[in-house]
């Protein structure tokens, strides 16, 4: 059942992913996968390691070159050749599992790196977006910190004020509390909250079944590289019609 | 194109002097190998040595090593080659070269061992000091195995760079390949023995110097 | 006592040749404000080449970098210096320098560049791109500096290696620091100039050698 679309809101969608492979060498990791994602919607995507989740992430901008399918990015075919990708990627968030700060700059560095090289601001005015992004992750007075003094949730979440001040359309996760102490996971996820609330796009991947339960509009289960099922969180949950959806969050729940 | 081919690859220049450049590349290996045989023994005793941290001896191993690190070497083979006759201290150019090159070569082999050692972690002294073994023991047995395989890269990255260093021996008379090249040249008025020359070059380190990457890969240092 | 004193620290000698060598001291360093820079940004570029991970130029340079490893500077020199003019290349000994430096050099540095840049994760490319930077924006801002950092240690050696080199300018009869010394040797039949000459190196060289150890020490404290 591709291209279910969740009934946030109307119009058209932020994402628009149709018909996506990818191989590496002989290994198809994505086998033809639809995937629509409306404004404001808030997309979770689970499924077993190796699944693709990743790669599907990857090459919505461009990290990784799909082999063939289209993507849409606010209308925006991103795979076009007249496309000028780095202008579409500063309109796409990606949050990696591993923060990937630079360590070499400050918070305010890494946030304001894209804004003054790829937005053109100058530097006043970057800096001062740079703090109105670290006060939406609620790091003001980390600014001029370095991530080396930063505790994981904090350097995670300035990894997404680095997304968040470039004013996205859509913001990818990677498994953004994976490489966190469990602890430290709820800052994260609190931020993740406020994003939401303010409307932001989301495709989260991650196995915060609960944050997925109480905050996402949709939810897609990957195996093998397709999309097996999807659907609102209490259905998926609740009542999963599919047998490898079933087994999955019986092995998750287990644990 | 004629003129650097006559200049360049004369074949009749070149086998008139193909056996002075063999000459001097036996003498190159032979030089080298001395060297590095030297250098990396007489360095990995300065670093055992201090190792027991005798607080003079140490501040003369200090000197040592930051004199022969500081200077060129061609500078050390010229004071010893001609200042050191004025004071009574008269060698042949190819002792000059072998004692200039192999000290360089302990100075800075010591700094790598030295390096290695306070790599190791204090736990493994204190385990073997704590299982009966003496200062002495827990260093050759249990320290150095360790401190040697992080030697390894840098020390081999460090004797091929001596060894090229043997290309200075020509400048205090020892008959190795630059000489043998640069008087066949006067000579012969022609390029082609420096190209032989430099040909045996490629053929000593081009190997050598390929076969670092490989070591460099295996044991590389892990930041 | 009195011969070493008479020979190698002779008051009289020093003090009249001291204006002769110092004007070799100034070429010297001239000579490393030219060799130095230009060796890092040409080594800067080979390994740029290199990280755009197009095969072809991987190859190349890779070839380019060793190719060069395996001569000794000296003999690079002298192929430029004596070898070229036969064919009507007449270079003056500064320019002979520089080039024969430059291609020695720029493999070095090239090489301890390509290592930094390989150093850094692949998710701070990752990351960098993800907000539209491109490749060179990446490179400058995100990946340079951090290599820079690690390769500091490697950087400043191989910098210490390089202008110790410059002494070698003084076999085609560049009147730079050691090239004065020789002159001076022969002029007053007496080697203190040569001595003169090594505690000027030292003045120049020894603060980098401490300075190196302290990198050193440093990089070790990290691990
Ligand atoms: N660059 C690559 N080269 C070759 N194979 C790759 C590459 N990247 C991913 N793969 C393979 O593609 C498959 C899907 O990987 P992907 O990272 O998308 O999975 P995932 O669902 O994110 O898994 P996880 O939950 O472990 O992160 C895996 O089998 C992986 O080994
Ligand atoms: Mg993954």
């Amino acid at each position: 059942m591709p291209g279910t679309r969740g009934a946030v809101t109307p119009g058209p969608p932020i994402l628009d992913v149709r018909g996506l492979r990818k191989s590496f060498g002989p290994l198809e990791v994505l086998k033809g996968i639809d995937l629509l994602v409306d404004p404001q919607e808030l997309v979770f995507v689970i499924g077993p390691s190796g699944s693709g989740k990743s790669t599907l992430l990857r090459c919505c901008n461009r990290l990784e070159e799909p082999s063939s399918g289209h993507v849409w990015v606010d209308g925006v075919d991103i795979l076009a050749r007249a496309t000028d990708i780095n202008a579409v990627r500063r309109t796409i968030g990606m949050v990696f599992q591993s923060f990937n700060l630079y360590p070499h700059m400050t918070a305010l560095g890494n946030v304001t790196l894209a804004l003054r090289k790829v937005a053109g601001f100058a530097r006043p005015e970057a800096e001062t977006r740079g703090h109105v992004a670290l006060e939406r992750v609620d790091l003001a007075e980390k600014a001029a910190a370095y991530p080396n003094e930063l505790s994981g949730g904090q350097q995670q979440r300035v990894a997404i004020a680095r997304a968040l001040a470039l004013e996205p359309k859509i913001m990818l996760f990677d498994e953004p509390t994976s490489a966190l102490d469990p602890e430290l996971v709820g800052s994260v996820l609190a931020v993740m909250r406020n994003m939401r609330a303010s409307g932001m796009t989301m495709v989260v991947v991650s196995h915060e079944m609960r944050f997925a339960r109480e905050a996402a509009d949709r939810v897609i289960f990957m195996d093998h590289g397709e999309i097996v099922e999807e659907g609102p969180p209490e259905r998926i949950f609740g009542a999963p019609e599919e047998g490898r959806t079933r087994a999955f969050l019986a092995s998750v729940f287990d644990r | 194109m004629q003129k650097v081919l006559d200049n360049f690859f004369n074949i009749e220049v070149m086998a008139k002097y193909l056996p002075n450049i063999l000459d001097g590349f036996v003498l190159t290996v032979y030089l080298a190998v001395s060297v590095v045989a030297t250098g990396i023994v007489l360095g990995l005793a300065l670093a055992i040595l201090r190792a027991f941290q005798i607080k003079p001896v140490n501040f003369l191993i200090v000197i040592f090593v930051d004199l022969f690190r500081a200077l060129p070497p061609l500078v050390i083979m010229m004071i010893f080659y001609f200042a050191f006759p004025y004071v009574g201290l008269t060698m042949s150019g190819f002792v000059a070269a072998w004692s200039c090159l192999a000290l360089v070569l302990a100075a800075f082999a010591e700094e790598i061992y030295w390096a290695g050692i306070l790599s190791v972690h204090k736990g493994q002294w204190e385990a073997a000091r704590s299982t009966g073994l003496t200062h002495l023991e827990t260093l050759i047995h249990v320290v150095l195995p360790q401190a040697l395989r992080l030697a390894i890269a840098p020390l081999t990255n460090r004797a091929i760079a001596i060894s090229k260093g043997t290309a200075l021996a020509s400048v205090v008379a020892v008959q190795e390949i630059l000489a043998h090249a640069a008087t066949a040249q006067a000579f012969s008025a022609n390029t082609s023995p420096l190209t032989m020359g430099a040909i045996a070059y490629l053929i000593l380190f081009a190997p050598l110097v390929t076969a670092s990457r490989w070591v460099e890969a295996r044991y590389a240092w892990k930041r | 006592m009195d011969a070493i004193i008479e020979n190698f620290f002779n008051v009289p000698i020093m003090v009249k040749m001291f204006p002769f060598l110092l004007s070799g001291f100034w070429w010297t360093i001239k000579l490393c404000l030219l060799v130095v820079p230009l060796g890092i940004v040409s080594g800067l570029a080979v390994a740029m080449l290199y990280a755009t991970h197009i095969r072809v130029l991987k190859w190349l340079v890779i070839i380019y970098v060793d190719f060069f490893r395996s001569f000794p500077p000296l003999v690079l020199l002298v192929f430029v210096y004596y070898g070229l003019p036969l064919v009507g290349l007449e270079l003056p000994a500064l320019i002979s320098v520089v080039v024969a430096f430059m291609l020695n050099t720029s493999s070095y540095y090239g090489e301890i560049f390509r290592a930094g840049i390989e150093s850094i994760p692949r998710g701070q490319w990752e990351a960098a791109r993800s907000t539209g930077l491109t490749w060179l924006q990446t490179m400058v801002h995100v990946v340079v500096p951090q290599a820079a950092r690690n390769v500091a240690p490697d950087l400043t050696s191989n910098t210490l290696e390089v202008m110790k080199f410059t002494a070698l300018a003084s076999v085609v009869s560049f009147p730079e620091l050691l090239r004065q010394a020789q002159l001076a040797q022969g002029l007053t039949y007496n080697p203190t100039p040569l001595i003169m000459a090594a505690g000027m190196y030292l003045v120049l060289l020894w603060p980098i050698v401490r300075l190196l150890s302290r990198m050193e020490r440093r990089m070790l404290a990290v691990r």
